[in-house]
């Protein structure tokens, strides 16, 4: 008995289900690798079936840390990214795994934590101030620990603190490896402090005693792209699909209704397209 | 805390009295995947199973015992395997099947098959024994052996296929990672309550759970009445 005799069929079976499980589904489609952030804040539920009904393009996005989502990009599992962490872009771009990387819109990152505030951070807007004030009484602080944007960052900002916060891993620095919700989730139970992106935060509804304590420094501001997967590395991406939705996003009409979504009476993605920047 | 449940309880009737038509896509999805996928499995490995019990052959209790710890095989592994062989950079990446139903049902199939082959396994030792006097006597092939054997236990196999389909439509992790929970395309239960979770809506969260739970207590039941109505039209 052979295995081929086997499992050829079952090939045959599992194309034909394939086949009639997207037969309805005739648009073209393009998969977009993009952050927990975005869906989660419910910017796609309201921008992509406006896009779609544009531009005719479909937007299927599996919504993951900016780390998993250059990975899968790296593989060529999806035509285009919609991401948060211009080192990391850049590397993607040199490497010759994306082109035509366009910075879209902005946001930036808040600290929250306990409303009691042990570490006295309340309104204040020097952000390694922030995370020194943390580590120096070893407030419980939870990071997301999942190579995300935010967790990118989160890092940086704790190198111009000059904490070394992972040496106190699993003491008061406790790193989940997990995306933004169960983090926030996870802070709200411990009432701990964690950086967080606004659309998110703002979306959040499980926040217990958490709120809102410190902002305003420049180094948390947040900038997101779009990076087309490069077509020569990957021959099978759906790049003019994928072209024509990133095009859609810069376009005059896509930044204003990137502007116009609000959450709280809060615009939560700032548009800053700027067409004279390569 | 005990707001969060009657909270999620209003939520899932909520959803459930209106009809909403995203839940009813994600339902319909979440149980074509895993009964496809237990369906697959089923036909290897119940005859695997079978031929497991019946068969005599150098390594054969190193494969017996390589499906039952099978049965403990983590989502996350096979999901993780099952994307890395249908990535556009993996060995079947050209045939496009990463972050769809079919790729949910690949992998789903994977996790349900040690379950529904050891179990079955079990069922047709147990019955071998029973009738291995007639057997004996009529000196059948081992073709014959395994058809019979199956089909006499057919009402106890339904235990193993119900235990897989539990397995299947429960998990998480293996779907997430190559569906991709995908709005309208490969967003099944489970990870619309990972989803909701992760968006701090516990109580629709866990409506959503009570839902999930509530349509495996439906196919068990009807999968019970089945089995007794034919058990006593059989007799």
């Amino acid at each position: 008995m052979t295995m081929s005799r086997f499992i050829r069929p079952l090939l045959v079976l599992l194309l034909a289900i394939n086949f009639l499980s997207s037969a309805h589904a005739e648009a073209e489609f393009i998969t977009l690798a993009s952050t927990t952030s975005t869906q989660a804040s419910g910017f796609f539920d309201y921008f992509l079936p406006l896009a779609q009904a544009k531009t005719g393009v479909e937007v299927r996005v599996i919504a993951v840390g900016t780390g998993q989502a250059l990975k899968i990009g790296e593989k060529g599992d999806c035509d285009a990214l919609l991401i948060h962490d211009r080192p990391g872009e850049m590397k993607f771009v040199n490497a010759g795994f994306g082109v035509d990387r366009r910075e879209l819109m902005y946001n930036d990152f808040v600290f929250v934590g306990p409303k009691a505030d042990p570490a006295g951070i309340k309104d204040n807007h020097d952000a390694a101030a922030v995370l020194h004030a943390i580590g120096a009484i070893k407030a419980n602080f939870v990071s997301r620990a999942d190579d995300s944007g935010t967790h990118r960052a989160e890092m940086r900002l704790w190198d111009a603190a000059h904490v070394d916060a992972r040496a106190a891993s699993g003491s008061w620095y406790k790193e989940l490896g997990a995306g933004m919700g169960a983090t926030l989730n996870t802070a709200a139970a411990l009432d701990a402090y964690t950086l967080a992106d606004r659309a998110t935060w703002l979306t959040f509804k499980n926040r217990g005693d958490l709120e809102l304590l410190a902002e305003g420094d420049p180094r948390l501001f947040n900038q997101y792209s779009a990076i087309l997967v490069n077509p020569r590395r990957h021959p099978h991406v759906k790049f003019e699909a994928a072209k024509k939705f990133v095009d859609f996003l810069t376009s005059a009409e896509g930044q204003q209704l990137i502007g116009a979504y609000k959450v709280a009476d809060t615009v939560l993605f700032v548009p800053n397209y700027d067409r004279s920047k390569p | 805390m005990m707001n969060e449940f009657t909270d999620a309880g209003h939520a899932a009737w909520r959803l459930v009295v209106s009809l909403d038509p995203t839940l009813a896509e994600i339902v319909y999805r979440s149980l074509m995947v895993s009964v496809i996928a237990v369906g697959l499995s089923a036909l290897v490995g119940f005859a695997v199973g079978a031929l497991l019990a019946v068969a005599r052959f150098p390594g054969r209790k190193f494969v017996v015992v390589l499906m039952n710890a099978g049965m403990g095989m983590p989502p996350v592994v096979i999901g993780l395997v099952v994307y890395l062989l249908l990535s556009r950079s993996g060995p079947f990446g050209g045939l496009g099947l990463l972050f769809t139903p079919t790729a949910m049902i690949i992998a789903q199939s994977l996790l349900v098959f040690p379950i529904i082959c050891s179990l079955s396994r079990q069922v047709i030792e147990d019955l071998l024994e029973e009738y291995a006097e007639q057997f004996r006597s009529f000196d059948l092939g081992v073709g014959q052996v395994l058809r019979t054997l199956l089909w006499e236990g057919r009402f106890r196999l339904l235990t193993a296929l119900l235990a897989g389909f539990g397995r299947a439509i429960a998990e998480v992790g293996a779907v997430l990672i190559v569906g991709g929970n995908i709005a309208h395309v490969t967003r099944v239960m489970t990870t619309a309550i990972a989803l909701e979770t992760a968006r701090g809506d516990l109580a629709l969260a866990l409506g959503l759970g009570l839902i999930l739970i509530t349509t495996a207590f439906a196919v068990n039941a009807a999968a019970y009445l089945i089995r007794d109505y034919a058990e006593r039209h059989a007799a």
